[in-house]
């Protein structure tokens, strides 16, 4: 494979760094071809993460206790934790949307979780996946701004705060801004996840030296414990442009 | 001898992530003294201070970004 | 790179055009929009249909246990502040009901005291009446003794002078003046 040929190429200086195979879509079950519905590593780990959420949410929460356990108040932080950021950033009118939000956000703290895993696959670090899901954020916000403002929505372009004669520059860098948030809002979460694991397998190629490995140690566990931080951080920084944006379309005004 | 050049800028994009740094500084560090001066505005104001640390540090990974093409796919 | 991509197996050689950061290898992008379609529906049915109303049901009926707590707390409140008015109610009752006992009991004490009073002052009244009237009888008595001793010792001084013969009738008129004077 193709970073094989590049482990091959630094092979030469005693260390050997693969720091990008993790994230290499592999057929599960062998197999040289990736079909669209090839099933694939892919597929393994959000079913994973599927899982997860149903055992969260739904087993968690199945005795439906009044004084709830452990599990079924994780449940309800995630839900009131969720449900609090749609109503505190999108306003009352935005908990129309929540289930889609709520439905983003488990899905993004748990691929990133479950990426944590050594040897797991980590689903949001691919930019097809984090790129899908901000276009259907910027597709869904954009048309349900046109559909609930006409016109009006445009007005988001123009800042009637501004004098006149900027307001058209303005307009442009807004229109500008407007266009690059699917880019930003999908690399900012696909770029973190696959920076931290890269940084993780970097510290562990230089391990292959008996000198430093054991500062390797130390980094990686250094670097574990912010990709935590990170995982989560970034699901809510995910969810929470979500919402902004979800604002702005149902109250475009400036 | 073209791929030494690219893991030169691969490393010239790598600053761009340190600048990334000292944006993501500035917003928590002024976040903090605002935070100090005035503590019960502090608690609503979390979720902004995500979105601004969101934004610098979107920055910093698209530098990363760059140097990660250069490095792999140049 | 391409050299040594030529001996790994089909998958690479397909994608050895595509750069080395699996990213960025379009091939594998259909694939994985698909299973994250397919994951995103998923995953929005379970929210959707069991997990989200569920939580919202638990939560909502928390609030409500809770609300009922508080106010039936707040009914047994008032029910002990009832509890406690009504006996202080009791109390001054049983209090104001010792008084009038009290008071009764006073009463008829001096009622008794005042019969009581009465009834020596009437006795001692006709004591001191009867004492008056048999003082009276004495000294009428006397006086009628001293009458006589005086008339008697009238006549008979008189009669031992007995220049002449005393008059009875004289004797008695004189001692009368005299016992008057």
């Amino acid at each position: 494979m193709a970073s094989d040929t590049q482990g091959a190429e630094n092979a030469g200086g005693g260390l050997e760094f693969h720091p990008m195979d993790q994230f290499i879509i592999q057929p599960l079950f062998g197999g040289d071809v990736v079909h669209w519905y090839t099933p694939t590593n892919v597929t393994l780990w959000m079913a994973l993460s599927i899982l997860a959420i149903f055992a969260l949410l739904v087993l968690g929460t199945s005795r439906r206790a009044i004084v709830p356990s452990r599990s079924q108040s994780i449940g309800e932080l995630a839900y009131g934790f969720v449900y609090k950021m749609v109503e505190d950033v999108a306003g009352k009118d935005g908990l129309k949307y929540f289930p889609y939000i709520m439905t983003l956000f488990m899905f993004i703290v748990t691929a990133n979780f479950l990426g944590l895993i050594p040897t797991a696959f980590t689903t949001t670090s691919h930019f097809a996946v984090t790129g899908v899901m901000a276009l259907m954020v910027f597709f869904f916000v954009t048309i349900l701004g046109f559909v609930k403002n006409g016109s009006a929505f445009l007005g988001l372009f123009w800042v009637s705060s501004a004098p006149l004669a900027l307001r058209p520059i303005l307009a442009i860098i807004e229109l500008i801004s407007y266009f690059v948030r699917p880019v930003s809002h999908s690399i900012r979460l696909g770029g973190n996840m696959m920076a931290g694991h890269a940084v993780i397998k970097v510290f562990a190629g230089f391990a292959g030296l008996a000198v430093i490995s054991p500062l390797s140690v130390v980094a990686i566990t250094a670097m574990y414990g912010l990709e935590v931080l990170v995982c989560f951080i970034q699901a809510y920084v995910f969810t929470i442009l979500t919402c902004v944006y979800l604002k702005d379309a149902l109250h475009p005004s400036h | 001898m073209e791929g030494d050049l690219a893991h030169i800028g691969a490393g010239l994009a790598a600053i761009g992530s340190g600048a990334a740094a000292i944006g993501v500084g500035n917003v928590a560090g002024n976040f903090l003294s605002g935070a100090l001066r005035n503590p019960s505005a502090a608690a609503s104001q979390t979720a902004t201070l995500f979105i601004g640390i969101a934004f610098a540090e979107a920055l910093g990974i698209f530098s990363f970004l760059v140097a990660l093409l250069l490095m792999f796919a140049v | 790179m391409a050299t040594e991509t030529q001996d790994v197996a089909g998958q690479a050689s397909e994608a050895a055009s595509a750069p080395g950061m699996p990213q960025l290898d379009f091939s594998t992008f259909g694939n994985q929009i698909f299973w994250l379609l397919v994951t995103l529906v998923v995953i929005y049915f379970i929210l959707s249909r069991i997990a989200l109303p569920r939580i919202a049901n638990v939560l909502a009926e928390r609030q409500g246990t809770i609300t009922n707590d508080i106010a039936a707390a707040d009914e047994l409140k008032a029910k002990a502040a009832e509890a406690e008015q009504a006996y202080e109610k009791a109390l001054a009752d049983a209090r104001a009901e010792a008084q009038r006992i009290v008071a009764e009991a006073k009463a008829e004490i001096q009622a008794d005291l005042d019969e009581a009073t009465r009834h020596a002052d009437a006795e001692i009244a006709a004591k001191a009446a009867e004492s008056e009237k048999a003082i009276e009888e004495i000294r009428a008595s006397a006086l009628e003794n001293v009458r006589t001793v005086a008339k008697d010792t009238a006549q008979e001084i008189v009669a031992v002078f007995g220049t002449k013969k005393a008059d009875a009738k004289t004797i008695e008129a004189a001692v009368e003046t005299r016992m008057k004077g």
